[in-house]
């Protein structure tokens, strides 16, 4: 149980550290020099201290959805298996309520933007909600796949099977993890489907959401959208990269997992930042087209494990 | 080698050969469609070298040469340059109904599963797997020489149906005779010729190459 | 027999207050506070009787009505029991609610209202303890007049009777089909017991005529894809709490019989049943989805929310029927939980908004999500409520909505386990399919808080809206607590429903349930899937709490209010927030495909330039139009018959003599 509480603070405590060290490899990649590691730290740190400026006609929904949302992430982030499969939360949630889990957090999200009554706030809620709608078919059928392999939608089962098991070339594993790539830079609003640092309103998706929220409020947003981007992170590597996880009653085996949880982590991350690097922003309704190709790659994943694995 | 390796390499190769075809189904650049022809041809032909080298079928690296020479060279090339004295380097169509299209070829890849699930047992070869992926394919290739507009893109898918038969010959018998291969290689080098003079034909007579135009023949009453 | 005779004395006490209540001439206010939560006390005792009729056994009798040779015969199994305790228990909730709504408000004479609405709930207990098919079809009827009739309230509004003509038309239609249902299943024995039709042996053609008999005139009444054309017409006219049970409770009488046709009176199920009720499921799921996100009317969206919901029920009885068919019992079981729970939470979480709605509508007096807004403010007990079962309706844990589409998912995921290879591919295509239409009703009921009770109010008359009284937030309230209650302890829900999964398919989940401890909900095994609604509440509070008094302590700001941002342009209002329209704007583009869209685009020389657009159902244009003109030109033909000259008709009578003469001799 106390595994499991350091787990969750782990990953709390860890997200700002994943989109600082994002930055730094953008800003490589694009030959700048990059703001510190700790950089969002200090941001969040900023943020807390300052005052919260509320609109007028903002009700308690709009004061609680910040709260709400950083408290799914942080179970989200207790119910991965990122360093050790056997903690009690694991079994609190298969793939399919992690998929709920995070709907719950997007739709506090768009109900709070739209609580302002502004223009900007139900254009990002409804771009949100649309990609949500589109990427959700995408996600399901990319955790089809390694379900189907390992008999089992609970994650510490998938991480079992596929880290104990014999080495194997999955080709379905391969068209998913590109599908699940794919998916996860549509649900953190990265590049190409939203630009997390844009500063036009007409092109925000997820900026547009959180466009009212000041002080303590916005500071707890962000975090929870680093902590979102991570815990996807993390899930990607659990079923794609499954190899360093500590196993039940294995203490010993905790540092080794701590240690490849941080390679991992930055190799993803510097993956993510390539990708960001070489690819534009894409217009909303092209966004349809992109997750369909998402969701064909996973159809196609798994169909290649009926054609050849089966 | 280790028995299984070949095995799920086999198996990559032709998971990367569905994944061309449905590429191609959906790809709306001539240029880039000749890229991806070429790189089904590729895979094709490591494909085939696999089995060739681990499986000691011997008369089968002729086949890679072949392959190697005439779908990964030589076609491209005589493609690339029609498309250059066709001027139509920049060419891009829209592909209808698009999410249609694919819900057929997730359909097709389903039945042509089923169909070669029966024959796939009775072969003896390792890579029997792969034999409804092949014929997967071949029926892909088959939708896309359907569903386009342009004639160049539907020689390609023709050439694409010819790549998905050897894929099969090459899952279900190792490889077809030597004649019968050399036979077919030679009616796809002479079909494209053809075809290259009748893209010239019906440019000159309809100005364009949309096949759509081949409706005005018919005799109005 | 008690509890047999209690659902009969619940029954004939409905009839006799609505009797009573069409008898006396009192004020609509006292009619309405008397009259309804009383009949609210009939439905207490029905939960309770449902409640207990799922542990014990079946219980028979025959009435003494009907005609002489043809009794009513009465049942309450598993099965009833089960569909008994939803009616009981949104009927409650609706009773409380009408108490308060019918106090006020004009359009129809409160009595007549009384005695409809009392016959209505009286009428769907017949038709859920029906136990041969005269009875059932007395009491179906029953129930549709009574509901015909409660729909046109307001008849002085030529497009209310219009939908319920409509209405009446197609459930009639439905009718017939059930009727010729019952008769293929006697097979000419003349026995129409549902005992003797369960015994009856039926040839694998007649068997699926009586299925495919069954889908149709069942889903004319649920509203299945073609056949759902009533359902936005009809619910919107009626009066909320009218349409809160119509929506609720009578959607799942027409899954009941459904469920007892092909799982109970048909012994024998063929694999392609499930795969044509999955696929009718799954598209009329799709199709009340995309037209529940162009919606412009509250109604009218929840309506069309209500078809997808009935879709993803059918497609959950499909898959359980595909697995029966196979054998596959344990799985079956688990696609008939998600089916069963689907219907109850549906019917908890639907009645809960549509009776917000009307709290809504009685405040502000307007329908349409373009003259309303801001709402939580004013509101704020409607609000909560309805936020509770917006997030239900969405499929969100920790609440009930998200339970039976996780078992609904998990039975998806296991359908690869089918001998037939064909449908195992084909199965996982169509869960991409379930997916997008959860994630779209998401979509949906996000449109539809945010634009009721969100952002700023459209018109200046909400500024005056009050909330809803005692009896509503009774109401509201009860419902609420059963979507929490069902969300968190789903497993006991299941343990408790196991005879009804016993009873249709022969396995239980008892066994797979019991490995873990109450709060894990697993599928087939934890360690193949599991989810612990108590503990994703328990944390996320948890961190909220620990969140904010650690807030408070070691960042202690302030916190003041200031003016929406406003980009520095000054003067925001609430015409700058989204329509719903609006709002419905990328759905509408990205599946124009599926709607029919009449647009009409002012022109650069307008000098009075307006935008209109108008979505209707294709299925009309498609499937109603041409049948509607076929069965005119064949009247037409017909009507040749009909000249009006006495003259002729004699000569009819005439000829007619003739030939019976002749006949004769």
């Amino acid at each position: 149980m106390l595994l499991q509480l350091i787990q969750g603070l782990l990953a709390a405590a860890l997200a700002p550290l994943v989109l600082g060290w994002l930055n730094q490899c953008r800003a490589w990649l694009q030959n700048r020099t990059a703001p510190s590691l700790l950089q969002p730290y200090r941001v969040l740190r900023k943020l807390l201290r300052k005052e919260v400026v509320l609109a007028v006609n903002a009700s308690w929904l709009f004061r609680l959805a910040p709260y709400i949302v950083f408290a799914c992430m942080v179970l989200a982030g207790s119910i991965v298996p990122l360093i050790a499969t056997d903690l009690p939360f694991a079994l609190a949630a298969d793939v399919i309520a992690l998929v709920g889990l995070f709907a719950l957090a997007r739709v506090f999200m768009a109900l709070a933007a739209m609580d302002v009554g502004t223009a900007f706030g139900s254009l990002g809620s409804r771009r949100e909600m649309l990609i949500a709608a589109l990427a959700e078919p995408a996600l399901l059928m990319v955790f089809f796949t390694p379900a189907l392999i390992s008999q089992s939608t609970a994650l510490t089962t998938i991480v079992d099977q596929f880290s104990n098991g014999a080495l194997q070339l999955y080709p379905s594993m391969a068209f998913a993890a590109i599908a699940f790539v794919m998916v996860l830079l549509a649900e953190n609003a990265r590049i190409p489907v939203d630009n997390p640092s844009t500063h036009l309103e007409l092109t925000m998706v997820h900026e547009a959401m959180i466009l009212e929220y000041s002080g303590r409020h916005l500071a707890l947003m962000d975090w929870a959208h680093a902590l979102k981007l991570t815990v996807y992170m993390a899930i990607g590597i659990a079923l794609f990269l499954p190899w360093g996880v500590a196993h039940p009653h294995e203490w010993l085996g905790l540092p080794l997992a701590l240690v490849a949880l941080a390679a991992k982590l930055a190799l993803f991350g510097a993956g993510l930042a390539l990708l960001e690097t070489l690819a534009a922003k894409m217009r909303i309704f092209k966004v349809p087209e992109f997750l369909g190709m998402a969701f064909m790659l996973a159809v196609l994943g798994m169909l290649v494990h009926f054609l050849v694995e089966a | 080698m280790n028995g299984p390796l070949v095995g799920q390499v086999i198996n990559l190769l032709a998971a990367l050969m569905l994944l061309i075809a449905f590429a191609m189904l959906a790809q709306r650049r001539l240029l880039r469609l000749i890229h991806l022809f070429a790189l089904q041809g590729a895979v094709l032909t490591l494909n085939t070298l696999v089995v060739a080298a681990t499986l000691a079928q011997s008369h089968l690296y002729f086949s890679v040469v072949l392959n190697l020479v005439l779908k990964v060279i030589v076609l491209p090339m005589i493609l690339i340059r029609l498309v250059d004295r066709l001027d139509l380097r920049a060419d891009a169509e829209s592909v209808g109904n698009l999410p249609l299209i694919m819900l057929v070829a997730v359909v097709l890849v389903i039945l042509s599963f089923n169909v070669a699930l029966p024959i796939s047992e009775l072969a003896g070869t390792i890579t029997r797997g792969t034999l409804g992926i092949a014929m997967a394919s071949v029926l892909i290739a088959f939708l896309m020489m359907i569903t386009r507009r342009k004639a160049v893109a539907q020689v390609i898918g023709f050439l694409a149906m010819e790549n998905g038969l050897f894929f099969a010959a090459t899952s279900a018998t190792y490889g077809m005779p030597m004649v019968v291969e050399l036979g077919i290689a030679l009616d796809v080098l002479v079909g494209t010729f053809i075809f290259g003079i009748f893209f010239f034909q019906i440019r000159e007579t309809f100005d364009s190459l949309d096949t759509r135009n081949l409706e005005s023949l018919k005799d109005r009453e | 027999m008690p509890l047999l005779d209690l659902i009969l004395a619940v029954v004939v006490y409905w009839i006799a207050l609505g009797a009573i209540g069409a008898a006396l001439p009192l004020e609509r206010a006292i009619h309405a506070r008397v009259f309804f939560p009383i009949s609210a006390l009939g439905g207490l005792l029905l939960t309770t009787v449902g409640l207990a009729g799922l542990g014990n056994w079946p219980q028979a009798a025959v009435l003494g009505l009907g005609l002489p040779d043809l009794p009513f015969h009465v049942r309450v199994d598993p099965l009833s029991s089960f569909f008994l305790l939803l009616l009981g228990a949104a009927g409650t909730a609706v009773s409380v609610f009408s108490a308060e709504y019918f106090q006020r408000g004009g359009g129809g004479d409160i009595r007549l209202i009384c005695l409809q609405y009392h016959v209505f709930l009286a009428a769907m207990t017949m038709v859920l303890v029906a136990d041969d098919a005269y009875l059932f079809m007395v009491a179906w009827e029953t129930m549709a007049l009574a509901s015909y009739f409660l729909v046109i309230t307001d008849h002085r509004v030529a497009e209310i009777r219009r939908a319920g003509f409509i209405y009446l038309l197609v459930a009639h239609l439905g009718a017939i089909a059930i009727l010729l249902a019952f008769g293929l299943l006697q097979i000419g024995q003349w026995e129409y017991t549902f005992e003797a039709m369960r015994n009856a042996v039926l040839s694998p053609g007649w068997a699926a005529a009586v299925f495919l008999l069954a889908l149709v005139g069942f889903g004319a009444k649920a509203g299945f894809l073609p056949l759902h054309v009533w359902l936005p017409e009809a619910h919107p006219a009626a009066p909320s709490p009218v349409s809160a049970l119509m929506s609720g409770v009578m959607l799942k009488t027409a899954i009941y019989g459904f469920l007892r046709v092909s799982f109970d009176l048909l012994q024998a199920q063929a694999w392609w049943w499930g795969v044509v009720a999955l696929a009718v499921g799954l598209a009329t799921a799709f199709y009340g989805a995309v037209f529940a996100a162009v919606q412009n009317d509250m109604k009218r969206l929840l309506a069309y929310s209500s078809i997808e919901n009935i879709g993803i029920v059918l497609a959950g009885a499909g898959l359980a029927l595909v697995f029966h068919a196979y054998g596959m019992n344990l799985l079956a079981a688990l696609a008939l939980a998600a089916t069963l729970l689907h219907c109850l939470n549906h019917a908890l979480f639907k009645t809960l908004l549509f009776l917000a709605t009307g709290a809504v509508m009685h405040a502000t007096q307007q329908r349409s999500l373009g003259k309303l807004g801001g709402l939580i403010r004013r509101m704020p007990w409607v609000a909560a409520l309805a936020l509770i079962g917006t997030l239900a309706i969405a499929g969100l844990p920790p609440l009930n909505g998200f339970v039976s589409e996780w078992l609904l998912f998990q039975s998806f995921l296991l359908s690869p386990g089918l001998p037939n290879s064909y449908l195992n591919m084909f199965i996982p295509i169509g869960t991409a399919l379930l997916a997008l239409v959860v994630a779209l009703s998401g979509y949906v009921m996000v449109k539809f808080f945010g634009t009721v009770f969100l952002g700023l109010p459209r018109e200046e008359s909400l500024h005056e809206a009050h909330d809803v009284g005692l009896a509503g937030r009774i109401a509201m309230g009860w419902l609420a607590l059963w979507c929490v209650l069902i969300g968190l302890a789903p497993v006991l829900v299941l343990r408790a429903l196991d005879p009804v999964f016993q009873q249709l398919v022969g396995a239980g989940l008892r066994d797979s349930l019991a490995q873990s401890n109450w709060t894990f909900l697993t599928a087939v095994a934890p360690e193949h899937a599991s989810y612990n609604p108590v503990v994703f509440l328990l944390v996320i509070v948890a961190v909220i709490l620990l969140g904010a008094m650690a807030l408070r302590r070691w960042f202690p700001s302030g916190r003041r209010r200031a003016a929406t941002w406003d980009c520095g342009f000054g003067k925001l209002d609430a015409r700058m927030q989204d329509t719903a329209e609006g709002y419905g704007q990328p759905i509408k583009q990205i599946f124009q495909a599926f709607l029919r869209l009449e647009r009409h685009h002012p022109s650069p020389f307008d000098l009075h330039p307006r935008y209109h657009s108008r979505i209707e159902d294709p299925v009309w244009e498609a499937l109603y139009a041409p049948v509607a003109r076929a069965v005119r030109r064949l009247s037409g033909i017909v009507g040749v018959v009909q000249h009006g000259r006495i003259a002729i008709y004699l000569v009819y009578s005439f000829v007619t003599l003739l030939l019976l003469l002749a006949l004769i001799l």
